[in-house]
């Protein structure tokens, strides 16, 4: 059997193992869970706390509510994680230009580096929910013409906030990895920054930037449904999840259909980023760095 | 125009390496030396006598301190724009993504020729350097001295009046480095080229060179020039009771009176 085959079996066998220890655990455990004092440590096992994982697959090919014409449940679901894919896809792509971009500017001058660097790093820790409704503000005085600012593009742009800063790390390490000898090579060469860059600095540091790549991919999922929440975008995954959630006691199994919606999102997108890396595979020859 | 045409003079130079907390390193002191054309060149001593750095201010990858070097008459910035010498170092230094082929003609893409030029030169280079059919492997995919070999096709492929070398064959099995010295005299005989050649080992030193350049540390500095005058340079002349004492004329000047210094240099 092929190495390929392996890991295919090995991941179809993940899953199932970790749907038998759901219905294991609702099957045996107690209804109000287990609980040590007064904490709850093993979630309760009834019908609306944990429903059967069937009935979530079921729950998929039923209407999304009573209401006559109302769309087959996987059908909307479908939808909303296509509108958010969509949305973190350009938050991936701004975010990855964005980060480029800087990791360019700090490799070219060192005092940029000293000046960027530490702000790229303290960007970070400001928590997203406080900056969405900021975005949110200054998006809605931006009228240029016929143009206006849109709820969807601020959700776009928190979500390249989380994408950047993977790539702008990993890409100045990897704009600095040739060894003196090559940039040595290059100077005897006279090769200009650019020629360079483009010849030998941008080549050694996709090894770099490919793992920084598919960060940057599960960040800009992550930062759109969240943003999608705290800005109240609808028509995304992020507002479902929430919809749904209000009608969990109701309709236990209705809740998990975004969530799954939210996986295939990172499924999709983790894909197209490996595509990326088959394409620059040359560019990889020798292992990835440490 | 004298009858005798000069690659490189270096004249009075001091080098003085400033670490950021303000300490001095003296790397070279008063050094002077001319090679002139078609000349094979060695520079040899102990760790930390300047040989690579004298070698590295003539490439221009460091600024002198004080003096003076120049490069067919030129200052060592326009000899390098200029494009006058090819560059080899003691780790090949091939681009890993590229293939065999297209990391030879690297100089020549930077420096702007015809695709069919390239291809024209670096199979030439590729038959030269008798590694035509592995025009289209990866640099992984070769041993270090067809490595090596690649790399010294790479700064041969402008046709360069000097060759600076680094130590190339530093890397090296003792059996391999033998076959490329023979094929590094066989293709500076065909090239005309100087050459300024770093190395730690003396035999090295005495079968390539025209003459070998003996420097001592701290600072670094010349301190004996040895010409050597062999008529044929083959795998007759390392047997042979010249060769030796070429050897052993090196050997003591490194040694410089004192039988417990040259600690760092390479008997082989």
């Amino acid at each position: 059997m092929s190495k390929r085959a392996a890991a295919v079996l090995w991941g179809i066998a993940g899953v199932i193992a970790a749907l038998a220890i759901w219905e294991i655990y609702k099957a045996l455990g107690p209804d109000e869970g287990v609980v040590i004092g007064d904490v709850t440590v093993l979630p309760r096992t009834t019908d609306i706390a944990m429903p059967h994982t069937w009935d979530v697959l079921a729950r998929l090919f039923e209407p999304v509510t009573r209401a006559a014409g109302a769309d087959v449940l996987w059908w909307a679901v479908l939808q909303a994680a296509a509108f958010s894919l969509g949305i973190a896809a350009l938050g991936w792509l701004i975010g990855v230009t964005f980060g480029l971009g800087i990791a360019l500017l700090m490799q070219r001058w060192i005092t940029a580096e000293s000046a960027i660097l530490p702000w790229v790093v303290l960007s970070q820790t400001v928590p997203l929910i406080a900056i969405a409704p900021l975005v949110r503000r200054w998006g809605s005085e931006i009228t240029i013409g016929s143009f206006q600012w849109e709820n969807w593009m601020s959700v776009a742009v928190i979500a390249s906030y989380l994408a950047f800063f993977p790539v702008a790390v990993s890409a100045l390490r990897g704009l600095k990895s040739p060894p003196s000898a090559d940039t040595d090579l290059f100077r005897a060469y006279s090769a200009s920054w650019w020629t360079t860059l483009r010849k030998l600095r941008l080549p050694s540091s996709v090894p770099y930037l490919i793992p920084a790549l598919r960060l940057a991919a599960a960040n800009a999922v992550v930062g759109t449904v969240v943003a999608e929440v705290s800005i109240g975008l609808g028509g995304g995954i992020g507002r479902m999840i929430i919809e749904f959630a209000a009608t969990a006691s109701g309709d236990p199994a209705k809740t998990y259909a975004p969530i799954l919606g939210a996986v295939l999102i990172g499924l999709v997108s983790a894909g197209l980023v490996a595509l990326i890396g088959v394409g620059l595979r040359r560019y990889t020859r020798g292992g990835a760095p440490a | 125009m004298t009858a005798k045409p000069v690659a490189v003079t270096v004249t009075n130079v001091d080098k003085i390496f400033r670490s950021r907390k303000g300490a001095e390193v003296h790397a070279l002191s008063d050094v002077s030396l001319e090679v002139a054309a078609g000349e094979f060149i060695s520079l040899i001593g102990p760790s930390g006598c300047g040989k690579s750095t004298l070698m590295r201010l003539v490439a221009d990858l460091d600024g002198i301190t004080s003096g003076e070097i120049t490069v067919f008459g030129k200052t060592p910035e326009k000899a390098r724009k200029d494009q006058d010498y090819g560059i080899a170092f003691q780790q090949a230094g091939l681009l890993p993504w590229r293939s065999v082929r297209a990391n030879i003609e690297l100089p020549l893409e930077i420096h702007g020729w015809e695709p069919r030029d390239r291809k024209e030169r670096s199979d030439e280079l590729l038959e030269l350097i008798g590694l035509a059919d592995f025009a289209d492997h990866k640099p992984d995919q070769l041993s270090g001295g067809m490595k090596q070999r690649v790399a010294i096709a790479r700064s041969l492929a402008e046709r360069p009046r000097l060759l600076l070398m680094d130590e190339p064959f530093g890397a090296l099995d003792e059996i391999t480095r033998e076959h490329m010295q023979n094929e590094l005299v066989a293709l500076c005989q065909e090239t005309g080229a100087a050459v300024i050649f770093v190395t730690h080992s003396i035999p090295e030193a005495v079968f390539l060179s025209d003459r070998v350049v003996v420097m001592s540390p701290r600072p670094g500095r010349i301190t004996e020039v040895i010409d050597l005058d062999f008529s044929s340079r083959d795998e007759e002349l390392r047997e042979d009771a010249a060769f030796y004492e070429g050897v052993t004329a090196v050997r003591n000047a490194l040694h410089g009176g004192e039988t417990a210094g040259a600690r760092g240099v390479e008997n082989r």
